[in-house]
């Protein structure tokens, strides 16, 4: 037995796992457990109480409307995985969903857990942030741009918790999308990744180009583009902070961010042709 | 903490701290000891169990995440006492395993992809044991031992 001692309890409902979080700095909050259990182990967190909000009703529902795809905190990401609805409505996180760890990591792990761990490696957060995604909490909803601050640590106020994922949906016929990382192994959490959102207009002129970097960055970025080429991705990846450690260093995460950027950015383009 | 957690088919009544693992429930509160505790933080797979059929791995769970669920051991997979399972025969006959120490978790991790994926591709056999290490085989036998039982289990009409 690795972590030091907790109390386990079930919360039934949002509020009460709210109630229980504000009235004790120290508990926390088990979702898919799969980022938890880790931390626990190594004693990176001591938490008084753990409380388990996988009974919560509702807040395992994905629901998709014309304009909006909202899926609740405890979603897991298989379930999104296997979703025939999420890939129609949501191609670029259906891509993207099948990097986030291994099978088994994904029967467990949940979409709010992985918003609100902010792993800069995390693709949920990175399709967060690419798509203009709300992260919604008990207390305010943020915009995933606004919601990640550094690893490991957002904007959710303390005693709040994360509620669920709200993305707009694209309905345009001509959308294509791409995803693509680095990573040690497979289902290593990535040294860089880059995920694209092309739409094209009636005319087949660029109605929406979009561009995310995470993995290489301390938080997920959405690159500010003039115009889908090379050069302006390098332009825009060229002021931005890049993390380093002894597997990649911030000249080969710029580099690999760069390359990985162009193969989502073609990959998008050839699916918006056929 | 009182618990009732279903394994193998059989209820069992437990007292455990709050802290323990399903992992750690599964050896030392039920006794079953073929679940295999590795780096007991989520990298290495061998502590994978079947949970409602599905893999995941046991020391990443609270053991009181798991009541009111299925959880099956390797011990759960064998048809009777002394006999092996489809998928582990393979693993037998094509010398899947050197120190089995990874074994187990391959295994329910091979049932797992077969139950969804009756006839998976070699892509997708070396996708879904991605998240399990084997120190000594190289892995290539284990995949042969997956594609070999994907082949009898659809020649036969018992799992
Ligand atoms: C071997 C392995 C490989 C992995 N690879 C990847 C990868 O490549 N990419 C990737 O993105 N992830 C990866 N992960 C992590 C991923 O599996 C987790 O699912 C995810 O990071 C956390 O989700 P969870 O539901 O398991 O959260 P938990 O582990 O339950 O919680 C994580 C943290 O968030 C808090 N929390 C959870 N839910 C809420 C909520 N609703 N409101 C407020 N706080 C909350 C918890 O208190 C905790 O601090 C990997 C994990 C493992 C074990
Ligand atoms: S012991 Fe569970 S993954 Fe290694
Ligand atoms: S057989 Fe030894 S670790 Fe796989």
């Amino acid at each position: 037995m690795k972590p030091a001692p907790f109390e386990y309890i079930r919360a039934e409902s949002v509020l009460q796992a709210q109630e229980w979080l504000a009235a004790d700095p120290e508990a926390r909050v088990i979702a898919g457990g799969q980022t938890l259990m880790p931390m626990l182990a190594m004693r990176l967190v001591r938490p008084t109480r753990v409380i388990d909000i996988a009974g919560i009703a509702g807040l395992d529902e994905i629901a998709v409307t014309a304009e909006l795809v909202t899926f609740g905190a405890m979603v897991r990401q298989v379930t999104v995985e296997r979703s025939a609805a999420v890939a129609q409505a949501l191609p670029l996180l259906a891509k993207a969903i099948r990097y986030v760890g291994h099978p088994p990591t994904r029967r467990r792990g949940t979409i709010g857990g992985s918003v609100a761990n902010a792993d800069p490696a995390a693709e949920i957060a990175l399709v967060a942030v690419t798509l203009g995604a709300e992260v919604l909490t008990t207390a305010d909803g943020f915009s995933a741009r606004d919601f990640f601050l550094a690893p490991m640590t957002t904007a959710l106020p303390a005693g709040a918790m994360v509620t669920g994922l709200r993305f707009p949906r694209v309905t345009a016929a001509r959308r294509g999308t791409g995803f693509a990382e680095v990573a040690m192994r497979q289902g290593d959490y990535a040294m860089a990744a880059a995920a694209c959102e092309l739409v094209l207009g009636a005319g087949g002129e660029v109605a929406s180009l979009r561009i995310g970097i995470g993995g290489a960055t301390p938080v997920p970025v959405l690159l500010d583009l003039a115009e889908p080429t090379r050069e302006a991705i390098a332009a825009a990846l060229a002021p931005l902070e890049m993390m380093h450690d002894p597997n990649a260093g911030a000249g080969y995460r710029r580099r690999a961010a760069l390359a990985l950027a162009m193969q989502a950015l073609d990959e998008a383009q050839r699916e918006v042709m056929a | 903490m009182k618990l009732v957690l279903n394994v193998n088919g059989s209820d069992r009544m437990l007292e455990l701290e709050d802290r323990t693992s399903l992992l750690d429930a599964l050896r030392d509160g039920v006794g079953l000891k073929g679940t295999h505790a590795g780096c007991e933080h989520g990298v290495c797979g061998t502590c994978t169990v079947l949970l409602d059929g599905e893999a995941v791995r046991s020391c990443l769970m609270l053991a009181a995440q798991a009541e009111g669920h299925a959880v099956t051991t390797i011990e759960g997979v064998t048809p009777g006492p002394g006999e092996l399972s489809i998928v582990q025969d393979s693993f037998v006959e094509t010398h899947g395993m050197q120190c089995g120490y990874c074994t187990p978790g391959m295994v329910l991790t091979a049932i797992a992809l077969l139950r969804d994926n009756p006839a998976p591709t070699r892509d997708e056999i070396v996708e879904a044991i991605s998240g399990n290490l084997c120190r000594c085989t190289g892995y290539g036998q284990i995949v042969e031992a997956i594609a070999l039982a994907a082949e009898r289990l659809q020649r036969s009409n018992t799992p």
